[in-house]
């Protein structure tokens, strides 16, 4: 009882950390400390149109909304979203929808989760929110074994498509064990299940643009999605975002850069990591990368990867999450099965230790630009 | 508005309403009033029901009939287990009057998510004792297309949610259902069924808590039947039973004689009214014992003793209907044997049609497990037909269609 008290406690504190920290941070600049990345703002016109600045709290903000009004059967609930959500992408919801369709619920995850199956059951569009990525453990029991599997054991009768998940994943800078874990691997494999029977989809984010229309895309896809959202980039990652109702393909990678010496694979903060990496590899060693945001965790774009890999012979694959069993694991497996003949060194993996994510040794932990330089020009000289 | 203050001689706490007292008084079972438990059916058989329309002759003959229907089939499937023609059975054995009961006093509208020990529900709304069959041998009418374990029945045409095996994961998901059916402004509400020992588990916590807060139309059932597998409720809880609980979470609660037909179908009745009118949930425990094995991979004599099961069978919910429809002059021995011997010939015959039905084709293996197929699984559906066409002698291939 105490203990569990007391965790609540730590628990809101942390909460508050990380939305006062964000209260000062209109860039990376006056960041508390700095972030480990630069952004780059994403260039790509996907949609003819008229285009806002938004950040990416805000795009997601403006995608909820449009598909609030586009569907009245269609929900937002979860721990503290109706004032506004502790990362502010619920704002103003309630007020314009009502506290029938943007609610909170008792903090429960495995409730949340249940419960917005049971409306995607029900034919609801069911957008939950679990507030921290790492507190979405508590309902990996409904997430993989039920919303996964609902369909295939039901023979189709029933399903729980209409289930959108958003969890805010990744480094923050100061979140310590439980404000920054990237638990995509988990979800991307079930263990003592072939990996086929995983009926997600995952994507990550890498910025305002892709937010808002990754986000609209999970709402219409008729199988559960999860959506894991950066959340340093809450603020700091700022687009010119279409105003209109648009769609990102899931399942579908995307090269950021082209290059032909090497191919760095990564995902949501880390694609801008490798993006500064490119720079850097172009202005020290002289040479091009192919930098490449996968976007969709599940199901991946091996085609977009392998097709890459085999033009440079050279592939990255650089995650936050730790090394052994991450997603990154399955791209270099895939790769060396696909492209062996192409390869001209091993697949390497630059990825988050396999520790706990640590506090104050935060930046020794992550695959930071450094760390991945390193990797990439071991992997030329091969 | 209400303006709070530290000085107030009156409690002024958020979300509790009481008062001060300035004795230390702990709350438990010596000065907490159990919960009773509601029955109708009185060991005189001289119960006078309230007027109710649908409990017309007609209608009291079918659910008698269903009761029956249900312990047969068990009996018969129980023994085909035994000779190894189905891989997996579970009885209902002493739950049939909660099972028939509650599922008469609900609609088709209504919803039904259930753990697994309540194929009595989807028998009353009209499941075909072929399905049930079907199911059990995973043949190539499935509905559920082979892919689960046996008992694990759902019809989207009756309403009623396919089973899963984890327990408990089925409470919250009946709730955000209710909560869907609140928006939709229907005239039904969802009934979710779970044993005593399903609510040891945290999502059952979740589902009460949530109902109440959100304020869903949900009718909570539990079967209290003393049995966990071998776990007695001694060693589950330690208070007043599931009861107990509801009001603890601000839900409207009711204790019921499981082994009661009648008392089970008016207290789901009021239930289903109370939900409906109010948008709230109900929780109802319906205490009953559980006198089968646990399943057909439990031997129940490892842990009980004969005697206690033995006590519990000459309770059978099924003895005290019959007794009632007798002094109504509606049942009589005669009729009882035939309605026996024509189920038994009803059953047998399904099962042999199913057993004789081959398996659904390989290639559903893949399908469903996403609305499309996507690429990656494809890829290995291709992988594993190529490798079919190589080694095809090793495997079962002519208990399987060759018609997708």
């Amino acid at each position: 009882m105490m203990l569990g008290k007391l965790s609540t406690r730590l628990r809101r504190a942390g909460r508050k950390l990380l939305l006062s920290s964000g209260e000062f941070s209109a860039g990376p600049k006056s960041h508390a400390r700095g972030t480990h990345f630069k952004y780059f703002p994403c260039e790509k016109q996907t949609v003819v149109g008229e285009t806002q600045k938004l950040n990416m709290y805000q795009a997601i903000n403006h995608g909820l909304s449009i598909a609030l009004e586009n569907n009245p059967r269609s929900v937002v609930f979860g721990e503290d979203v109706a004032f506004g959500g502790v990362f502010r992408c619920t704002m103003d919801l309630k007020n314009r929808f009502g506290t029938d369709r943007v609610f909170n619920t008792p903090l429960c995850e495995q409730g949340i989760a249940g419960f917005g199956i049971g409306l995607a059951n029900a034919g609801i569009s069911a957008i939950a929110e679990i507030q921290f990525a790492d507190y979405i453990f508590p309902a990996f029991d409904q997430l993989v074994n039920e919303a996964a599997k609902m369909r295939y054991r039901s023979g189709s009768m029933f399903d729980c498509g209409k289930l959108t998940i958003r969890a805010p994943c990744g480094a923050v800078g100061h979140g310590g064990l439980y404000h920054s874990q990237s638990p995509e691997a988990y979800f991307a494999h079930t263990p003592g299940l072939k990996a086929s029977r995983n009926a997600f989809f995952i994507v990550v984010p890498r910025g305002a643009m892709h937010a808002k229309g990754l986000l609209l895309s999970c709402i219409d896809e008729p199988d559960p999605c999860i959506i894991f959202e950066p959340k340093t980039l809450y603020r700091i990652a700022i687009d010119e975002v279409p105003v209109a109702h648009y769609k990102i393909a899931i399942g579908k990678a995307e090269i950021v850069r082209s290059g032909d010496a090497v191919t760095l694979v990564g995902w949501g903060t880390q694609v801008h990591v490798l993006l500064e990496v490119a720079d850097l590899v172009q202005e020290k060693l002289g040479v091009s990368c192919e930098v490449i945001d996968l976007v969709s965790i599940l199901p991946w774009d091996a085609e977009l990867v392998c097709k890459s890999a085999k033009k440079t012979g050279r592939v990255i694959v650089a995650h936050e999450a730790p090394m052994t069993n991450g997603f990154g694991a399955e791209i270099a497996a895939t790769i060396q099965a696909e492209c062996f003949l192409h390869l001209e060194a091993p697949v390497q993996r630059v990825t988050g230790w396999d520790c706990p994510f640590p506090h104050i040794f935060e930046l020794f932990y992550l695959p930071d630009k450094w760390r991945c330089f390193a990797a990439v020009r071991d992997s030329l000289k091969y | 508005i209400k303006y709070y203050s530290t000085g107030s001689s009156e409690p002024q706490f958020m979300g509790i309403n009481n008062t001060f007292t300035n004795s230390i008084q702990f709350v438990n079972a010596e000065n907490y009033e159990p919960i009773p438990i509601y029955r109708i059916l009185e060991a005189s058989q001289k119960t006078k029901l309230s007027e109710d329309e649908k409990l017309n002759e007609v209608y009291l003959k079918k659910m008698y009939c269903d009761m029956v229907t249900i312990s047969v089939m068990d009996k018969i499937m129980y023994g085909l287990h035994r000779q190894g023609r189905i891989s997996f059975y579970m009885t209902n054995t002493g739950e049939e009057a909660v099972q028939i009961g509650s599922a008469t006093a609900l609609t088709l509208e209504d919803t039904i998510y259930a753990q697994y020990r309540e194929a009595g529900v989807l028998l009353h709304r009209g499941q075909p004792l072929a399905k049930f069959m079907n199911q059990c041998f995973g043949n190539c009418e499935d509905d559920g297309k082979g892919r689960q374990m046996p008992v694990h029945y759902g019809s989207k045409e009756l309403n009623f949610m396919t089973i899963s095996s984890p327990l408990t994961t089925q409470l919250p998901q009946a709730v955000g259902a209710a909560y869907a059916f609140k928006l939709d402004k229907k005239n039904a509400c969802v009934a979710c069924y779970f044993g005593e020992g399903a609510t040891s588990e945290g999502d059952a916590h979740a589902a009460f808590n949530f109902a109440a807060t959100i304020s869903c139309p949900v009718i909570f059932l539990c079967r209290n039947n003393g049995y966990a597998i071998s776990t007695p409720v001694l060693e589950q809880f330690k208070g007043d039973g599931i009861a107990a609980k509801g009001p603890a979470y601000g839900i409207n609660t009711i204790r019921v004689d499981g082994n009661d037909v009648l008392a089970m179908y008016y207290a789901t009745k009021s239930a289903r009214e109370f939900c409906i009118k109010q948008k709230k949930p109900v929780l109802i425990e319906a205490m009953t014992y559980r006198i089968g094995h646990h399943s057909t991979s439990d031997d129940s004599t490892a842990y009980r003793s004969v005697d206690e099961v033995s006590q519990w069978d000459t309770h059978l919910p099924l003895v005290r209907f019959r007794l009632y429809l007798e002094s109504l002059g509606l049942w009589c021995q005669k009729r009882e044997q035939e309605l026996i011997d024509s189920i038994k010939k009803e059953i047998f015959h399904a099962f042999g049609e199913a057993e004789r039905k081959s398996k659904p084709h390989w290639r559903n293996l893949f399908t469903d497990v996403y609305k499309e197929i996507p690429d990656h699984i494809r890829k290995q559906m291709n992988l594993m037909e190529k490798h079919l066409e190589e080694f095809k002698e090793h495997y079962p291939l002519s208990s399987f269609t060759h018609t997708k």
